[in-house]
């Protein structure tokens, strides 16, 4: 067991970006879980598709214009993507989900696994499954040397945006009049209608917010993940261990765990590789044995 | 000529009908409130009395029926917009959110028309809740949730107060402080429907009562008549 400092911290580095990704990911489900009382399957599908739309942007939407030359470029996706993932889901949430708030969580469930299953399959339908590259935007490219190692530039790039955008998410919930909004709706959304605020109205907006976080997080995966339409669920599935771990409704929480888990993962796999992909359940399953509602969960 | 003397009639139901689910809770119940009355809602548990008030605000499932407030017909209305023709609601539950502190709490509501008390009025009037600020919700003693309660909707501008067993299960202490808070209330001019189950705390603060029984309106007794109708009162009533 010999490794040098250099490889154990770029595996570490490896997994805190892993967990940049769990961490946005798990606290848009959590927002989205809080006031809709639906666990969005569809996330998955719209972090890919924000991907997927990054890349249009950039390699793709010139030619089919007739201006090759033409192409939306990174800093410039990363806001309008976001937007434009969230408007889309906004239409689902008063189209679909509004009619469902009434039934039992299932159905929420159901639908919303049911729709990411139609954007993945158009997305393979009209781009097949093999993986898309993007270029890093020029800024970013090339390596950086933090003192002990040299890293990527965007991987930092990446690391640092995601913490101010769970940093962000964290004082706009916490510490703001509209947070108190939300946490108020979030605890009893009957009773804030009643006090004159236009709760159906919040509840779309709060669900676009939520996709957005998965838009971000998509057009941040776009240059260093494989563009696939696969690349939402594949991640998804560790991102609902994450929730479970750290407790539906936290958004401290889920910033915590994602985080958490991500350096853990790196950590498993300078340890004893074997177990790295299997960690993240195995942490879920003993937490859902002594703390059912997670590690930050409230107790129902 | 005494009709035209009259304060205006500020909220009305006309044969107001509610249900939960596939349970008919209210089969027709007829309120006048004018501006500046205090009105109480007597009656039994299960009687009707907070599903009227619900029924009101439009949080009941269903509704059928008039309710006017300040002259528009609200039962098509949803919730929020029939909050900003002026109304505040201090349910029941009291309806704390535990997640905000006693200052979020206060300062959550929108304000819904202008006239609403500065926060340090509400302050003056309720001073345990200074104290209390920087602490969540679900750390309140019951009384101090209760004064949160009745506080923050009055920073709203409502000028029509539903308030529903504010004094359930509180020490007689608090209960004499809310009833202090109502008089003032009533003297600058709110309007005010108190469902009470406690009658000797109402009796002295209301102008009318009205006993639900029934999903309906059983009596409608007048201040000054009310030690003449006492037996009929108790009897209503259970006591």
């Amino acid at each position: 067991m010999t490794m040098t400092l250099q490889a154990f911290m770029a595996q570490l580095t490896i997994g805190l970006i892993g967990g940049c990704f769990y961490a946005m990911l798990s606290m848009g489900l959590a927002i989205i879980f809080g006031l809709l009382n639906i666990i969005n399957f569809t996330h998955g599908a719209q972090f890919m598709m924000a991907a997927f739309l990054a890349w249009i942007g950039l390699t793709q939407l010139g030619p089919w214009l007739g201006f090759p030359s033409f192409a939306i470029n990174f800093w410039v996706a990363l806001v309008i993507v976001p937007l434009v993932v969230a408007a889309v889901g906004m239409v689902i949430e008063r189209a679909l989900l509004r009619r469902l708030y009434q039934l039992d969580h299932l159905y929420g469930l159901l639908l919303t696994f049911g729709v990411a299953l139609v954007m993945e399959g158009g997305f393979r339908y009209a781009f097949g499954v093999s993986g898309q590259g993007y270029e890093p935007p020029e800024l970013l490219q090339g390596p950086f040397d933090v003192g002990f190692m040299l890293l990527p530039k965007y991987r930092i790039f990446v690391v640092v945006a995601s913490l101010l955008i769970c940093f962000g998410t964290w004082y706009l919930f916490e510490r703001t009049k509209l947070g108190a909004y939300l946490r108020a709706g979030t605890e009893n959304p009957k009773l804030l209608q009643a006090f004159g605020i236009n709760v159906p109205v919040m509840i779309t907006l709060t669900y676009g917010f939520g996709v957005a976080l998965a838009g971000i997080a998509g057009v941040l995966a776009a240059p260093i993940m494989q563009i696939t339409p696969l690349m939402g669920g594949n991640l998804l599935n560790i991102v609902f261990a994450v929730v479970v771990i750290g407790g539906l409704g936290s958004i401290l929480g889920s910033m915590i765990t994602g985080l958490s888990l991500g350096l853990i993962e790196g950590l498993t796999k300078v340890f004893y590789p074997e177990a790295s992909t299997v960690v993240v359940f195995v942490i879920m399953a003993l937490v859902l044995l002594v703390r059912p509602a997670g590690l930050f969960g409230r107790e129902v | 000529m005494r009709e035209l003397r009259e304060p205006p009639i500020v909220l009305e139901t006309r044969g107001l009908q509610a249900w939960y689910g596939e349970s008919h809770v209210l089969h027709g119940v007829d309120i006048q409130v004018r501006q500046g009355e205090c009105v109480t809602l007597l009656g039994r548990n299960g009687a009707g009395r907070t599903t009227t008030l619900k029924a009101i605000l439009g949080l009941t499932d269903r509704r059928a029926g008039r309710v006017t407030v300040n002259g528009t017909d609200v039962i098509r209305l949803p919730p929020h917009k029939i909050a900003r023709l002026g109304l505040g609601y201090c349910p029941e539950e009291r309806g704390i959110y535990k997640t905000l502190t006693t200052q979020e709490n206060l300062t959550l509501l929108p304000v819904i028309a202008p006239g609403g008390w500065p926060l340090a009025d509400v302050l003056a009037m309720f001073p345990n809740l200074a104290e209390r600020a920087d602490s969540y919700g679900g750390s309140l003693s019951g009384g101090e949730q209760q004064m949160l309660a009745m506080g923050r909707i009055l920073t709203t501008g409502a000028r029509i107060l539903l308030l529903d067993e504010i004094t359930e299960g509180l020490a007689p202490v608090i209960v004499e402080a809310l009833g202090r808070a109502i008089s003032l209330l009533k003297s600058r001019g709110f309007t005010i429907v108190l469902v009470e189950q406690n009658f000797h705390f109402a009796r002295h603060l209301a102008d009318r009562h009205y006993v639900v029984e029934h999903g309906r309106i059983a009596a409608e007794i007048a201040a000054d008549e009310v030690d003449a109708r006492e037996d009929q009162v108790n009897r209503l009533l259970g006591v």
